[in-house]
């Protein structure tokens, strides 16, 4: 019979791990920590490298509705108006493995929470769920320096993952990752080479690499994904082949498709909408993984259910 | 089968070996060595030897076959290109041949439950961004095990649709009636398997139609078949593995892909062929099958609000990197604006113009939005490149007729672009008020115009 080879790839670089999440071992709260990272290999290929670490999933949880989609709400129902219901809903009802708490009730434009309000949020759905936990502020500059420092203390024992260090704004947020030994999200704007600028600034400014996730921008199907699958699968390969400063792990915030209007218009020709706007979320997390990402985060229960079902089939489930 | 399979892209060297070493200088290089430094440049041909071997022949002529075979299903413009791809990722290139997706209707359905499905078929198409997305085949699958009623729906269908079609049988006898009737459309035949292979290479060989051959215990297997089907005459080979999961899916695809365009084995250089069925597994495959290799995949069922994203990550994928997909230059209304709505530009760049809209929309602020065409360039980059300039803004309001849709005297401009202010206004007479640099920041400017 023919001899059919398998292409294994010799890679000299590995990706690797961040931790997030600390149990009581470690001083902290949580239940379980969770480990992302640690491939040796292009995604879901077994032959290139074993899969260490599950890609982990966060759901989404905002504390405030201002922008939030009423199509996405249907699924939760009033827990939307409470962070700490909304927690529990997703840890409880659809077994995410982390919360991604985004505080843009801080927004000095919007709502103005102070950074002790936003801080005592994160206190109660720490004391809520035993997940671990990102936390983004509202991506106003000079609040999100407070509000972050306020959060990296309240949650100084539990390795929270705090969003996001960018290029042009990245000390304040460092700092507060430093100051409590939580992990940091790397933020870049679909580009290779911005992907490892902000993580060689940041590694400069004293963070350690075990403490970085990268953001490398997931754009939403249909627009621009095939951008972000490029840049994502361009960053994996550059880290295989041994760049030390992209070798970190990956997050892709899937909550982006929403924004696309054919996710979410009421159009009887593009089929149910529910349906569809779930699919599309789900679409856009599939693309995510299979160029690299290592966590998601996700705004619909129904994508999370679908990705999960494709997650469980690509590790080597039925 | 020996190793002889297995053909890397030859160097001079190995060339060299395979030439008779006569160094006759009838090819009109002094010696074999200097004319194989030819070959292997393809400077030269080596029918310019006349002594060379059949077997060196042969073995030359493979490695120099495209490393997936291009395979053509159907006649006319509807016709499916699959294969012929050369690249493992898209951004070292692109990917040439989008996968095809087709519908399989079953011969045990009545006559109406066939005119249905046809015309949901014929239903799934979607206009986006310039581009029809469409269900690209039908298939017919034997499920009645009858010959004449497989024959019967074939033709049948085939007079409903101008779509290719797949013919989805093991009996070479049902498969060798149904072909014969529709071969004119050049049907793909599904196919060849370890019990059929040899009858099912001749019905393909005689009614000149490709043919998939699958074998799903692995892919060894595959490649003997494969071997087999090839060497009783048929050349336009189909694979289908039978994924049995996604793991398998995307393990074989890429294999199989990896194996082929670095010519490290040649046996498998084939279209994907993936019967996905129907469900969410279903969607699932066809998801992965797009972005890793696939080239067909067959569902049993879709519906529009699946069948809509699987197409649109299909476009996103198989755009050329090189060419940013572009939107048509154009007045759009959004959010239904009308004389007292706000007149906005931007450029035709399609991740520009979607996140422009997604933040009018978002802001439920009706807008008239002119959309420049800056050969699918970004803000920043056309203003650079001299591409978006206040003349031509100017010019495509007139051709527009912008301002007579929105009479506010007014146009908002993106604040990358905030220099050509005064030229615009000059040009327009058009109050210019200067957005913001992200588009983020449109809902709250909308507002404060209100």
């Amino acid at each position: 019979m023919v001899e059919v080879p398998i292409p294994k790839e010799k890679w000299t670089g590995k990706i690797g791990t961040t931790i997030i999440g600390a149990t009581a071992e470690d001083g902290g709260t949580r239940g379980k920590k969770v480990v992302i990272g640690g491939e040796t290999g292009m995604p879901f290929l077994s032959f290139e490298g074993s899969i260490v670490n599950r890609p982990a999933i966060a759901g989404e949880v905002i504390d405030t509705l201002r922008d939030y989609p009423l199509l996405a709400r249907k699924a939760f129902g009033d827990a939307v108006e409470d962070p700490v219901q909304w927690s529990k809903a997703w840890v409880e009802k659809y077994g995410v493995d982390l919360i991604c708490l985004k505080l843009q009730s801080t927004n000095p434009e919007e709502e103005n929470k102070s950074p002790q309000e936003a801080a005592e949020t994160v206190r109660k759905v720490l004391a809520a769920v035993p997940v671990p936990l990102v936390v983004y502020g509202c991506g106003h500059e000079e609040k999100d320096a407070k509000t972050m420092e306020a959060v990296s203390n309240i949650g100084a024992k539990e390795r929270l993952l705090l969003g996001h260090a960018e290029e042009s704004a990245y000390k304040s947020i460092a700092a507060a990752s430093m100051a409590n030994n939580h992990a940091l999200i790397a933020f870049s704007n679909l580009d290779i080479n911005l992907a490892k600028q902000i993580n060689i600034l940041l590694t400069d400014f004293g963070v350690k690499k075990e403490n970085i996730v990268a953001d490398p921008l997931m754009a939403s199907l249909g627009m621009g994904l095939e951008y972000s699958y490029s840049v994502n699968e361009r960053i994996r390969l550059a880290a295989l082949m041994g760049d030390s400063m992209l070798q970190v792990p990956m997050v892709c915030d899937t909550t982006i498709a929403w924004k696309a209007r054919e996710a979410t218009e009421e159009n009887d020709k593009l089929g149910d909408v529910d349906v569809r706007a779930a699919w599309w979320e789900a679409t856009t997390a599939l693309a995510a993984l299979v160029s690299g990402a290592d966590m998601l985060i996700m705004r619909s229960p129904k994508a999370v259910e679908i990705v999960k079902k494709a997650l469980h089939e690509l590790l080597g489930g039925d | 089968m020996s190793c002889s399979e297995v053909i890397e892209v030859p160097t001079a060297m190995e060339i060299f070996k395979l030439l008779p070493k006569k160094n006759c200088g009838e090819c009109k290089f002094p010696t074999c060595l200097a004319f194989a430094m030819q070959l292997a440049n393809q400077k030269a041909k080596l029918e310019d030897c006349p002594y060379v071997s059949d077997q060196a022949k042969a073995t030359l002529a493979a490695s120099a076959a495209p490393p997936i075979r291009l395979v053509k299903i159907g006649t006319g413009s509807n016709a499916i290109e699959v294969g012929d791809e050369t690249e493992l990722y898209r951004h070292e290139k692109k990917f040439f041949h989008p996968t095809a997706y087709a519908l399989i209707i079953s011969d045990s359905s009545s006559d109406d439950e066939i005119k249905a499905k046809v015309e949901k078929a014929h239903s799934l198409r979607f206009e986006r961004v310039g581009q029809l997305l469409k269900m690209d085949m039908i298939g017919i699958k034997n499920d009645s095990g009858n010959a004449e009623r497989f024959a019967a729906v074939a033709e049948k269908v085939s007079k409903m649709t101008d779509l290719p079609m797949i013919l989805v049988s093991d009996k070479p006898d049902a498969m060798k009636l149904a072909a014969s009737k529709i071969a004119a459309k050049v049907p793909l035949l599904h196919g060849a398997n370890l019990s059929n292979a040899e009858a099912m290479a001749a019905v393909a060989k005689e009614t000149k139609c490709p043919l998939v051959v699958y074998e799903d215990t692995s892919l060894n297997q595959l490649a003997d078949l494969v071997a087999k089907v090839k060497t009783a005459g048929v050349e336009d080979i189909v694979l289908d593995f039978g994924a049995k999961t996604l793991k398998d899916l995307i393990e074989k695809s890429t294999i199989i892909r990896k194996i082929s365009v670095k010519k490290i084995f040649r046996g498998l250089g084939y279209p994907i062929f993936v019967y996905a069925g129907e469900g969410e597994r279903a969607i699932l495959r066809g998801l992965i099958s797009t972005m890793k290799y696939g080239s067909i995949v067959a569902f049993d069922d879709i519906d529009p609000a699946t069948a809509l994203p699987l197409y649109v990550l299909r476009q996103n994928i198989y755009t050329d990197p090189q060419v940013p997909i572009q939107v048509k230059p154009d007045l759009y209304a959004i959010n239904n604006p009308n004389e007292k709505s706000p007149l906005l530009f931007t450029t035709n760049f399609s991740l520009t113009y979607f996140t422009v809209v997604g933040d009018i929309e978002k802001s439920k602020i009706p807008v008239w939005l002119q959309v420049i065409d800056t050969e699918g360039l970004s803000v920043m980059t056309a203003f650079a490149a001299g591409k978006l300039t206040p003349e031509m803004v100017a010019k495509a309001l007139e051709a527009s007729g912008a301002k007579n849709k929105s009479k506010r005297g007014e146009i908002i401009i993106p604040g990358m672009v905030a220099r050509m202010s005064s030229k615009l206004q000059e040009l327009t007479g058009l109050k210019v008020i200067v957005g913001p640099k992200e588009s983020s920041g449109l809902p709250k400017l909308l507002k404060s115009l209100e």
